[in-house]
């Protein structure tokens, strides 16, 4: 089959490559950039597992094509913790003991990043109801809500610590 | 409000032993995204593999064209039914000692059945193969209902079984007919129910897959995998394919939940395999969620009809049970050789009556097969949700509270060890404590009053208690085997000379913590810290060999073998540390992870000097090095247990039922880590109300599966799923080496008839004496309009 090219920003750095037009993004992901923190659940888009950023908003990379993003910014599980610093999130979800499998974590964390962006301070049934496009099969969704809400602190505590930080320099 | 349990510790927060909530050492990576599960691993040269399936649930197949498949650039085979019957390959045994096929020859038996394994450099060319495959299908009749597959002069769906001339597959039977037959004819008061537990599917996030490697110049076949049983897998797979055991490694990776599904062997391993022994290169399989859905091991699917006598003020005097359980095609059932209806006889449950008498027969459908267990023990499930609606009847039909019913016929703490009607022995229990502590946390005398006063002004609340006892820990080697295997398990212990250890067990752990947990009970043993312990599994070249991971038995089974192995090792310990003190063994106390003379604390070796002596200074006539193993043969099962209470109310309108509250006390015996066993209740508790509430597959009449998909197969979201109340009690198991019992399932064997009951106690009054599971709002809503109480 004929094949395009595609170019995007995966995690800060430019990649590329020449993909079937039919190739689907978490398939450009896994198999060609060998990207495996984002996985697959399911083939209808109700579990979530492949949950990425692209342009900073939250998207499942299973129902979407590869040339679907050409020129787009994508974010995944591996681009969320700085060197040895993990995101709060991934603090929380270690914390809180917000996971036992595992395979639905990434999609849950990046899920969790964006509504925890458009909404620092959810509640917890907010939390809920953003979450609810990503399934979990193992906690019971209880401890994951904890750690949503453990890294919503921490976000909040470092917007805190950092407007402080410039009104001193400004003072 | 959770009530937090003060579990008591032997050791120190950075030792980390028993009771600690130490965080997971397996978290690190799946937070991160760097988990490896079987679809991250690339092999070089690996091909695809993808599964053409029927359309039908029962057909005769005419013909097999592959000619346009295999013209399509990149697919390099189509393997058939007949192209494995020259190798004898084209049935496989299943673990029930029935047979099913890899691929057929001449017909399907139900929808979605493998028919033909396409093999590609890519899984999108696969998929092309896949559909460019004709197969030429005519159609035969179908048989979805097991009461008619029993009927007399029903078609015959497997004439391969020459001796089973009709779709009856076993019966098996436990307890006293007779007498229980007699005590119900005396019974001051009779009960009698049908309910079926219904047919669902475990669905871990993860589906199933593999890849398999024969290295022919090596003579090596590596089957990387999904599977809770590695060991039992290699075996089978030695014994069906001819390969010797030694040249077969099975490697499974980061498992993305199990819940039963990923005991068996189906046929897409198997189609892996022959692949890769054909081409010689790596063949990779993962189904997509539909197949996995449609083709994987069902559970559950119990037509049940339970009858419990009683004395006129509800002390049960005896229980009899007839039940059908739809196999589907073949009975691939993943239990325990002597027990086709797995330990269902457990069903007498928490409660102290003489009689009882249990009959299951099995039966033949157009059906896919299966039998797991979706996160219970053997069918305890099924028989634990009998028993609770049963008593809960009961109670209604004689005016009492549910609560006091059972209070009244629980088993007494003083009758532990007790024998079942039905012949088990129970470990231990406190069944009275467990419920009183349900009731006070979420106030039930309060939420009684609440309810008679909302009945008044027509509003419908209702109160469910669910009091189980679980059976785990399979198993004693003179009852528990598969296939032959008995189900020790294992643990081996190396440390090295530098204080730090590798133990390798042989159970599998699918997100239960076992790197943590089994860490814990080295750490408890020993006195290493947690933090110097590293747990391995799921090679069979290197993990010792055992059953996996299923039916709650790690921590009873392979947990007691990691405690008994700690033992030896501080058994040499004990011997090492003398001769570096020139004292007596005998004379030495083992505190805090070190030896010293009694009555001399100061002359003392820690664990991690002894193991460096083991290595460098170890006393003439006494072996080097400190390793152990043990392979542990349990007594007895464990017998876990809890009490449940939920709270619902009803939407008049629509059906609708909203949880409003879900208290969970559960005694799983000793804690290692309280975390971990919280959060395995809140997983086992949502695996519970999915079956309650959301979750069947179901077939129309020409056998297709209305559930393929998760748009109709409903997981519990984060929106559904309550926010649940724990409670603790401990009731330590006296048999277990740390008095733990297992946890990981109790929940979802124990919250489905509290819910049921909340639901049925909020309608008991208007005349509805059950409704089966899952309680959909549509079912509901057509009980209040027929009811009249609609609004």
């Amino acid at each position: 089959m004929d094949t395009q090219h595609v170019t995007v920003t995966v995690n800060g750095e430019a990649r590329e490559a020449d993909v079937e037009p039919r190739l689907l993004l978490v398939h450009l992901l896994r198999d060609v950039f060998g990207l495996t923190g984002t996985h697959i659940g399911c083939d209808t888009s109700n579990c979530g597992a492949c949950t990425v950023h692209i342009d900073g908003e939250s998207a499942k990379s299973c129902t979407l094509l590869a040339l679907q993003v050409d020129g787009r910014r994508i974010k995944t599980i591996e681009g969320m913790a700085s060197g040895a610093d993990l995101h709060p999130l991934q603090q929380g979800f270690w914390d809180q003991h917000g996971l036992q499998c595992g395979f639905c974590t990434p999609g849950m964390i990046m899920q969790a990043a964006w509504m925890l962006e458009r909404n620092p301070q959810p509640s917890e049934e907010e939390i809920r109801e953003g979450i609810s496009g990503n399934l979990c099969r193992c906690t019971g969704y209880v401890n994951i809500v904890k750690a949503i809400q453990q890294a919503a602190g921490m976000l909040s505590e470092a917007d805190t610590a950092k407007a402080e930080a410039a009104a001193q320099v400004q003072g | 409000m959770a009530v937090e349990m003060e579990v008591p510790t032997q050791t120190t927060p950075e030792v980390g032993g028993m009771g600690h909530s130490v965080k997971r050492k397996e978290d690190p990576r799946f937070i991160r995204g760097a988990g490896r599960y079987i679809d991250d691993v690339v092999l070089p040269g690996m091909l695809w593999l993808d599964i053409v399936r029927s359309p039908y649930a029962h057909a005769t197949i005419k013909g097999i064209d592959a000619s346009a498949a295999l013209k399509i650039p990149g697919v390099l085979a189509v393997i058939t039914g007949a192209d494995l019957e020259k190798a004898g390959l084209h049935w496989m045994p299943t673990l029930a000692n029935d047979k099913q096929m890899v691929l057929p020859t001449d017909t399907v038996m139900y929808q979605s059945q493998e028919v033909a394994a396409v093999v590609a450099t890519d899984r999108y060319t696969a998929a092309d193969g896949v559909a460019a495959v004709v197969v030429d299908y005519e159609p035969l009749p179908v048989i979805v209902d097991p009461f008619k597959a029993m009927e007399a002069g029903a078609q015959v769906l497997r004439p391969d079984r020459e001796d089973r001339p009709n779709n009856h597959i076993w019966h098996w039977e436990s307890g006293d007919r007779d007498a229980t037959d007699r005590a119900l004819e005396s019974a001051a008061v009779r009960v009698s129910q049908r309910m079926h537990i219904p047919r669902i599917h475990v669905a871990s996030i993860e589906t199933c897959g593999c890849i398999a490697d024969w290295d022919a110049i090596r003579g090596q076949m590596t089957l990387h995998m999904t599977s809770q049983a590695p060991h039992a897998i290699r075996t089978v797979l030695a014994l069906v394919s001819g390969l010797p055991e030694h040249n077969i490694r099975v490697k499974t990776y980061d498992i993305g939940g199990g819940f039963g599904g990923k005991v068996p062997v189906y046929p897409g391993y198997v189609l892996a395999v022959v692949a890769s022994l054909t081409v010689g290169k790596p063949v990779k399989w993962i189904e997509d969620r539909s197949e996995n859905l449609q083709a994987d091991s069902f559970a559950r699917d119990y037509h049940i009809h339970a009858e419990m006598g009683a004395t006129a003020d509800g002390r049960i005097t005896s229980l009899k049970v007839r039940t059908l359980a739809d196999h589907g095609y073949t009975d691939a059932a993943a239990d325990p050789s002597k027990f086709p209806a797995g330990l269902f006889n457990v069903i007498t449950g928490s409660y102290d009556f003489p009689d009882a008498f249990v009959e299951v027969d099995g039966v033949y459908t157009n059906k896919p097969p299966g039998g797991v267990a979706y996160r219970c023990s053997f069918r305890v499930t099924e028989a634990v949700h009998a028993i609770e609606r049963m008593v809960d009847i009961l109670a209604h039909q004689i005016g009492k509270d549910p609560a006091q019913l059972r209070m009244e016929n629980f088993i007494q703490p003083e009758q532990f060890p007790y024998k079942t009607p039905t012949g088990w022995e129970y470990d231990s229990g406190d069944y009275g404590k467990a419920l009183k502590l349900a009731m006070e946390m979420i106030g039930y005398d309060d939420l009684r009053r609440e309810q008679a006063e909302k009945r008044e002004r027509g509003q419908l609340m209702g109160i469910g208690i669910s009091s189980f006892t679980e059976i785990v820990g399979a198993g004693p080697s003179h009852q528990f085997d598969i296939l032959g295997l008995k189900m020790f398990d294992s643990c081996e212990i190396r440390v090295h000379p530098t204080g730090k250890v590798l133990a390798r067990i042989g159970v599998q752990t699918q997100g239960q913590g076992h790197e943590t947990t089994f860490a814990q009970i080295i750490a408890e043993e020993l006195g290493f810290p947690v933090a110097d312990i590293k747990i391995e599994y799921g090679d069979t070249d290197t993990a010792p060999y055992g059953l996996g991971t299923y039916a709650s038995r790690s921590t009873p089974v392979a947990g007691a073998a990691t405690a008994m192995a700690s033992r030896k090792i501080r058994e040499k310990a004990r011997h090492l540390a003398a001769h570096l003190l020139e004292a007596n063994p005998d004379d030495l106390e083992w505190t805090n992870g070190k030896f010293s003379v009694k009555g001399s604390p100061d002359r003392s070796k820690t664990i991690q000097e002894i193991a460096f002596a083991a290595y460098t200074n170890h006393p003439q006539g006494m072996e080097a090095g400190l390793e152990a193993v043990d392979y542990y043969d349990p007594p007895n099962l464990t017998f876990p247990f809890g009490s449940y209470i939920c709270v619902v109310d009803i939407e008049r309108s629509t059906g609708e039922i909203k949880i409003r509250r879900f208290v969970a006390v559960d005694d799983c015996g000793n804690i290692i880590n309280p975390m971990i066993v919280n959060g395995q209740i809140h997983g086992g508790l949502t695996m519970g109300l999915a079956p309650a509430l959301y979750e069947q597959i179901t077939y129309d009449e020409n056998g297709n599966n209305l559930a393929g998909t998760f748009m109709d197969y409903l997981l519990p979201t984060a929106v559904e799923t309550p926010a649940w109340e724990l409670g603790k009690t401990i009731t330590p198991s006296p048999h277990h080496p740390i008095g733990a019992k297992g946890v990981g399932e109790s929940a979802t064997v124990g919250a489905p008839p509290a819910i049921a009951n909340a639901v049925v106690d909020a309608l008991w009054h208007l005349g509805v004496r059950n409704i089966d599971i899952p309680i959909t709002p549509p079912k509901v809503w057509a009980i209040l309009q027929e009811k009249g109480v609609a609004t």
